[in-house]
């Protein structure tokens, strides 16, 4: 695979040598004299200095054959720009872009420039995952299919609790594929009873996330 | 000359400029002159004294909007004014922040007339040709060089023209 990074600090410094040791062509780009200089002691010919915002620069890299283009500076509309012109002028398939300060995510996904990738998005889904108080925990998002994949703790007084499998009535476009119960998971049956305390994981419609969370919660299907 | 305009024949419309350096500022000077709504953003508090140059009285007395924040600040366009906005422009001196807080202009608040100032001739050629209304000085400043050096260059082959026939015949077929 041909893969382009933009920017040597740290992430695309590590990210070029991790690629290049799993035996990809790499080229990575560095708009800075000083910091070229020293990536280049180590990566040679493998780095490129010069402003990849420039299209001639990305022309003279190959971006037309580049297979993924990853933008990781430090500045979030070189990033979003860089990925837009890679994407709709010279067709790159895969793209991946940095998101620096996570306010800017939103004018990323409205350039279509995606996926996206926040640190601090990150670090929050994991304080969810490690934090169970917060309830529902986002493993997968794919806006753009409109499914996501949830874990949700089944809370004390849960309607859902002590019901069979194939008696839950759970908002349409929602479905359950496995239950976390002590330090084991499974796929459940039709016949599977669930337990107060019982991690679930639904795939699910984005749209019916608080239908789910509502039934799942201490008085869902109260209505029922 | 003829007396200026009564505001009533013109249709004043309301223009949202992002980035006052010396392009910004000399715009909405001129738009706000012409009987037009002004509202500038930009990051730097200061930059407002630049738009006051020439003025009698401050920005603010004489109509123009201020606020302080940048293009990628949802809530600074908002203040600014941008839901009614009839015309956008990306003045700042930076091309990137020209094209992405264009792009939001256009594509979140559907704003009629979008305008960035881009430096760059190429993607300036580019995002023109996406839709993007692109201004390229860069592009006019390199036009009007060729042009006064191609002109000087004529008419120095001109003033030759007996010494050296060959250089005019080529020239002419060029043209």
């Amino acid at each position: 695979m041909y893969v382009i990074v933009v920017g040597a600090g740290k992430v695309g410094w590590n990210l070029a040598r991790e690629l290049l040791d799993k035996g990809h062509e790499v080229t990575l780009v560095e708009s800075d004299r000083d910091r070229f200089t020293r990536v280049e002691q180590e990566l040679e010919h493998n780095v490129q200095y010069g402003d990849a915002s420039e299209l001639w620069l990305l022309e003279k890299i190959g971006i037309s054959r580049a297979d993924l283009v990853i933008a990781v500076t430090g500045d979030d509309e070189d990033n979003m720009l860089i990925c837009q012109v890679a994407k709709e002028k010279y067709m790159v398939d895969r793209i991946i872009a940095r998101v620096n300060n996570p306010r800017n995510r939103e004018h990323f996904e409205l350039l279509g420039v995606r996926p996206n990738v926040s640190a601090t998005n990150l670090i929050l889904r994991l304080i969810e995952h490690e934090v169970p108080e917060y309830g529902l925990v986002h493993l997968l998002d794919l806006p753009q299919e409109k499914l996501e994949i949830i874990e949700m703790l089944l809370p004390p007084k849960s309607k859902a609790a002590g019901q069979r499998v194939v008696d839950l009535q759970m908002p349409e476009g929602s479905l359950l594929i496995s239950v976390l119960r002590g330090d084991h998971g499974f796929v459940p049956t039709a016949d599977t009873v669930l337990e107060e305390g019982d991690e679930v994981l639904a795939v699910l419609d984005p749209r019916v996330e608080e239908d789910l969370t509502a039934y799942f919660g201490p008085d869902g299907g109260s209505a029922e | 000359m003829a007396p200026a305009r009564p505001l009533d024949s013109i249709q004043a419309v309301f223009i949202l400029i992002v980035g006052v350096g010396r392009v910004g500022s000399a715009v909405a000077r001129t738009m706000l002159k012409e009987g037009h709504e002004v509202s500038c953003l930009d990051e730097d508090r200061e930059s407002q004294a630049r738009l006051e140059v020439g003025m009698d009285s401050s920005w603010e007395d004489s109509g123009g909007h201020f606020t302080v924040g940048t293009g990628l600040e949802i809530d600074a366009l908002e203040t600014a004014g941008i839901e009614r906005a009839d015309a956008f422009v990306a003045a700042t001196n930076g091309d990137n922040t020209n094209i992405v807080v264009a792009q939001i202009a256009q594509r979140r608040f559907q704003v009629p007339t979008v305008i960035a100032r881009v430096l760059d001739p190429r993607r300036a050629e580019w995002y023109d040709a996406q839709g993007l209304r692109t201004i390229c000085p860069t592009r006019v400043a390199i036009e009007m060089l060729e042009g006064e050096v191609l002109a000087a260059a004529g008419h120095a082959e001109h003033t030759s023209e007996d010494s050296s026939s060959t250089a005019s015949a080529e020239s002419s077929e060029e043209e």
